[in-house]
């Protein structure tokens, strides 16, 4: 990271540099917090989710598109987005151990306690895997993607 | 607390009229924006932190991609040619949702009051029975998993979608070479002497 943070000639000014890499870690901090703790403060998988996608997308908008895409490419957000996806359905699925569709069939724990509240926690884990790839995926594919043609074509139009 | 919600609720309009009304897209987006930040100001003041915190951070998200789409496109307003026949059916339009909306409104149950009444039994028994201290969480994926399934896979099937759009690459033999690519340029095509065609940005606002 310090590499490719040292050369100034990709992103946005030292000042936004340095602001971000004080932030960056208090952001996914408290997208994991939403995530986590979703079944007991306010919050849940969607909106923690939405945070770590803004995470990775002040990454991209302050070092460059190299380095947030050195930490998660455009086809790892697609690998993580279907995860994320087919363990919310795995998790609907399981519910048949307990005899239905969505059963919550893990013991529910204590009220108030982080492990409670049965598959409720999981499923929030899930969605939260899920939206932060697909946002983030959908962030590269709207603002880094572009038509790239190749030079022998150029060359053979121009003759 | 009802008088400053209808503050609020009259700026939001506002908001959304100079947005439409803008010349300018730059202009128009942060009008969208303000609109959306009151919105969530509106969800504290009716209690709805959960809504509050989705509804501030999907607009942060939005602006920022919306302001990465129109800081490098010119794009002005569409010039206004006056029409009678779409002006009239509008308005008529507009003048018949307007007298179904109010008698709809009208039968519906006070503000607070909910028509369905198993709202009842999930905000006594939720607690007891999912263990969930977060009720609105054990609503969405206790009692109502099923919707969140349906939510998940519509943005599931967006996301596919655009992915799809997006990076199109056409049939080719393995033999034969790229003529076009679609989508992030990766080490081994440069060599094969790729050059982008559109304007080159490499993922910040910060040189505009």
């Amino acid at each position: 990271m310090d590499q490719l943070a040292a050369d100034k000639s990709k992103g946005m000014t030292v000042i936004v540099k340095t602001v971000v890499r004080f932030v960056i870690g208090i952001i996914v901090m408290f997208g994991a917090y939403i995530v986590a703790y979703g079944h007991i403060t306010p919050g849940g998988g969607f909106a923690g989710g939405v945070i770590l996608a803004c995470g990775y997308i002040i990454l991209t908008l302050a070092f460059g598109r190299e380095l947030a895409l050195s930490k998660l490419s455009d086809t790892g957000a697609s690998i993580l987005d279907n995860t994320g996806a087919l363990v919310f359905a795995s998790i609907a699925l399981l519910g048949y151990i307990g005899g239905a569709f969505f059963m919550n069939f893990i013991d529910h724990g204590t009220l108030f306690h982080l492990f409670s509240a049965g598959i409720i926690p999981l499923c929030n884990v899930a969605i939260g895997i899920k939206v932060t790839a697909s946002l983030f995926a959908i962030f590269i594919a709207l603002s880094i993607f572009g038509r790239f043609i190749s030079k022998i074509v150029e060359e053979e139009e121009e003759e | 607390m009802d008088l400053y919600l209808l503050i609020l609720l009259i700026f939001m309009i506002i908001g959304s009229i100079i947005a439409i009304e803008t010349k300018k897209l730059l202009s128009s987006v942060i009008s969208v924006g303000v609109v959306g930040f009151s919105l969530s100001i509106a969800f504290l003041m009716l209690k709805a932190p959960d809504i509050a915190i989705t509804q501030i951070v999907v607009e942060i998200l939005i602006l920022v991609v919306l302001i990465r789409a129109t800081i490098s496109t010119d794009n002005t307003a569409i010039e206004k040619h006056w029409d009678t026949f779409s002006f009239v059916s509008s308005l008529i339009f507009f003048g018949l949702f307007l007298v179904f909306a109010f008698l709809a409104v009208h039968d519906l149950n006070h503000f607070g009051h909910p028509l369905l009444t198993v709202s009842k039994r999930y905000l006594a028994e939720g607690p007891k029975e999912t263990h969930a201290a977060n009720i609105v969480t054990s609503i969405l994926l206790d009692y109502r998993g099923y919707d969140t399934l349906g939510e998940a896979t519509v943005l599931f099937t967006s996301i596919v979608g655009a992915f799809v759009i997006l990076r199109r690459r056409g049939r080719k033999k393995k033999s034969e070479q790229d003529i076009e690519k679609v989508g992030i340029l990766q080490d081994g095509d440069i060599k094969k002497n790729f050059g982008e065609i559109e304007g080159d940005d490499d993922g910040s606002t910060g040189g505009r």
